[in-house]
């Protein structure tokens, strides 16, 4: 998130693509997902400083950014961890044990859903459907998916991104 | 097997690459049209294919490109509905992963037909390899002369941009969309008027799913004729079904229009998982199920209907002997509770309500009298919204209580009795 960034700051980092993807629309609000977008992308997760940004670099009313940023679930508007995993719990990942993985993640990671561990690398969220029933139970870990899920290869998963770094972050 | 049209490549680890797809006939539908066919001419022929809109309600592809106003002076829009987001359906992602120059020569040839330069192609944000994938084939299209200015030497222009949805499943609503490309919270609007004609920033403006259009290339390629050739009269064209749940294989499959359920499920999906079946959605969770005794129920637009269901995305669910059906209510129930964009108040209140309950039930704390307190609020809850979150929610949740009523009045007598 913007802890240390300045207005300004942010601002500067996201004038250019944010100028870019106006071009796209032809009025300025229908920029401001694309611009929370590149912001959370940019920082891990979207507040009120970048809400002030995306507002400025659109010249739109403030209220209107807050008002997509609230809605859509995507936006991370709180502190995530280094990694976000998503979990489905919708039917056909519930029909193929979603709720057990979920109780095993939690007790993995020692922390409830929309929790983030202590140590500040995971973030668990139970979701609804990704769309890739195929492969119930699937999670998605950042911007990857993962199917046909187990125990054993939820292990493998936490194991491997323990010790990456978090995607796209600057 | 039937032919395999739509999903012809999807094998290949190199379908989504404009050489492949030129290699399989890609694009010669739209020289045929750009060539042969004037605007009219092309909504007159895909209104005698009968093509029927894939992405839930079957509506007439050719009859809604017609309701564009002719006359009108403001520009018009093509969005291209990729926010795929009902459980169970996941064929928009296969084709957008494994195949997307068939969405955009799609978009193309359907941009041409309601006279539309500027195009949006709205895919949820979970979607990260759809997103990429489709950005290439965009790009790639570009760069061969069937996307951008004066396409193949036409008069015929289009620009294609992508917007990420923002994991809000109500956006898969068409004036829900349209507000959320618009730049607001995906909210529905109350029709009339309709989107073709005063939709996106009060524009004409076509809303089509992405199998809808990827349809046309085929279309247009192999002509009208062919395409009506394929399954029943009223419901022709290749269609995708996505298997998944209790089933042994689950996936997409490329299966005319009007085969049993059943023969669906056993045949295709590989049976059971465990035992037997003991029902299935037919088309997404607001689909209402069926009992294995209604399994010869054909799958297609008219006799789903007729039998109370509906095709919609085309999203089968096969539940076997081991689910429990009121954790499957309880679970669709809070889906849609969840999901409700809290615009109305039948459906944003009464779903939170219904789910309430059969989370109570399911934890044994059910009380004689719930079944009918739901029922009740079903019936609240059915028409009295604006868009068909609600009437979907309501209808899924009735299905279940009235074909296994019995294993709901069992976990409250047993509660009853134990009290």
């Amino acid at each position: 998130m913007s802890d240390a960034r300045s207005l300004a700051d942010i601002k500067s980092d996201l004038a250019a693509q944010v100028q870019q993807v106006m071009t796209r629309y032809p009025t300025t609000r229908s920029a401001i997902m694309p611009a929370l977008d590149l912001a959370q992308q940019k920082y891990g997760g979207v507040d009120g400083l970048t809400y002030q940004a995306v507002a400025e670099l659109l010249d739109v009313p403030e209220i209107w950014v807050f008002e997509v940023a609230s809605f859509y679930s995507l936006y991370d508007r709180a502190a995530s961890g280094r990694h976000h995993i998503r979990l489905c719990t919708n039917l056909p990942c519930l029909l193929r044990g979603a709720e057990a993985l979920m109780m095993y993640l939690q007790q993995r990671l020692d922390v409830g859903p929309g929790e983030t561990t202590e140590d500040g690398r995971f973030t668990l969220s139970a979701v609804e459907c990704l769309g890739a029933c195929e492969q119930a139970p699937v999670l998605m870990a950042d911007k990857q998916y993962h199917g046909d899920l187990t125990a054993a290869k939820l292990d493998a998963l936490l194991a491997s991104l323990a010790d990456q770094p978090a995607e796209d972050l600057s | 097997m039937s032919e395999q049209v739509l999903l012809r490549n999807i094998d290949n680890p190199n379908g989504h690459k404009i050489e492949t797809y030129e290699a399989s006939g890609g694009y010669q539908g739209l020289r045929t049209v750009l060539r042969d066919f004037a605007p009219d001419e092309v909504i007159e022929e895909v209104k005698s294919a009968n093509l029927r809109g894939r992405g839930g309600a079957g509506f007439p592809t050719g009859l809604k490109w017609g309701f564009v106003p002719k006359d009108s002076p403001l520009p018009r829009y093509l969005c291209c509905n990729a926010d795929e987001g009902e459980p169970g359906t996941f064929k928009d992602r296969i084709l957008m992963e494994r195949d997307p120059h068939q969405l955009i020569e799609g978009m193309v040839i359907a941009a041409y037909a309601i006279g539309c330069r500027t195009a949006y192609l709205y895919i949820r944000g979970e979607y990260h390899l759809s997103i990429d994938r489709c950005q290439q084939a965009i790009a790639a299209a570009h760069a061969r002369g069937y996307l951008g200015a004066n396409i193949l030497d036409s008069e015929h222009s289009l620009e294609i941009h992508i917007h990420k949805g923002a994991g809000a499943y109500i956006c898969g609503e068409e004036t829900a969309m349209l507000e959320s490309i618009e730049g607001r919270r995906g909210q529905p609007k109350l029709k009339p008027p309709f989107p073709a004609v005063a939709g996106l920033y009060e524009c004409p403006t076509v809303v089509n799913n992405v199998e809808t259009l990827a349809c046309l290339p085929h279309l247009f390629r192999r002509g009208g004729e062919w395409f009506a050739s394929i399954g029943p009269d009223h419901s022709p064209g290749p269609k995708l079904f996505g298997l998944s749940g209790q089933v042994k294989r689950p996936g997409v499959y490329e299966l005319p229009m009007g085969m049993a359920l059943g023969e669906m499920l056993e045949v295709h999906g590989g049976g059971a998982l465990t035992g037997k079946f003991k029902a299935a959605i037919p088309g997404g969770v607001s689909a209402p199920m069926f009992p294995r005794s209604a399994f010869d129920v054909k799958m297609d637009f008219g006799s789903l209907a007729a039998a109370g269901s509906m095709l919609g995305s085309a999203g089968v669910i096969g539940l076997d002997e081991t689910a429990s059906i009121p954790v499957v209510a309880r679970r669709i129930t809070e889906f849609f509770s969840h999901e409700s964009c809290g615009k109305c108040t039948p459906c944003r209140e009464g779903l939170t309500w219904a789910a309430k309950i059969l989370r109570r039930i399911e934890a044994g704390q059910g009380q004689p009298g719930d079944v009918e307190q739901l029922e009740m609020l079903c019936g609240g809850i059915f028409g009295n919204s604006f868009c068909a979150l609600g009437d979907g929610a309501a209808w899924a949740l009735g299905a279940a209580l009235k074909h296994f009523r019995p294993e709901f009045d069992a976990l409250i007598a047993a509660h009853s009795q134990a009290g």
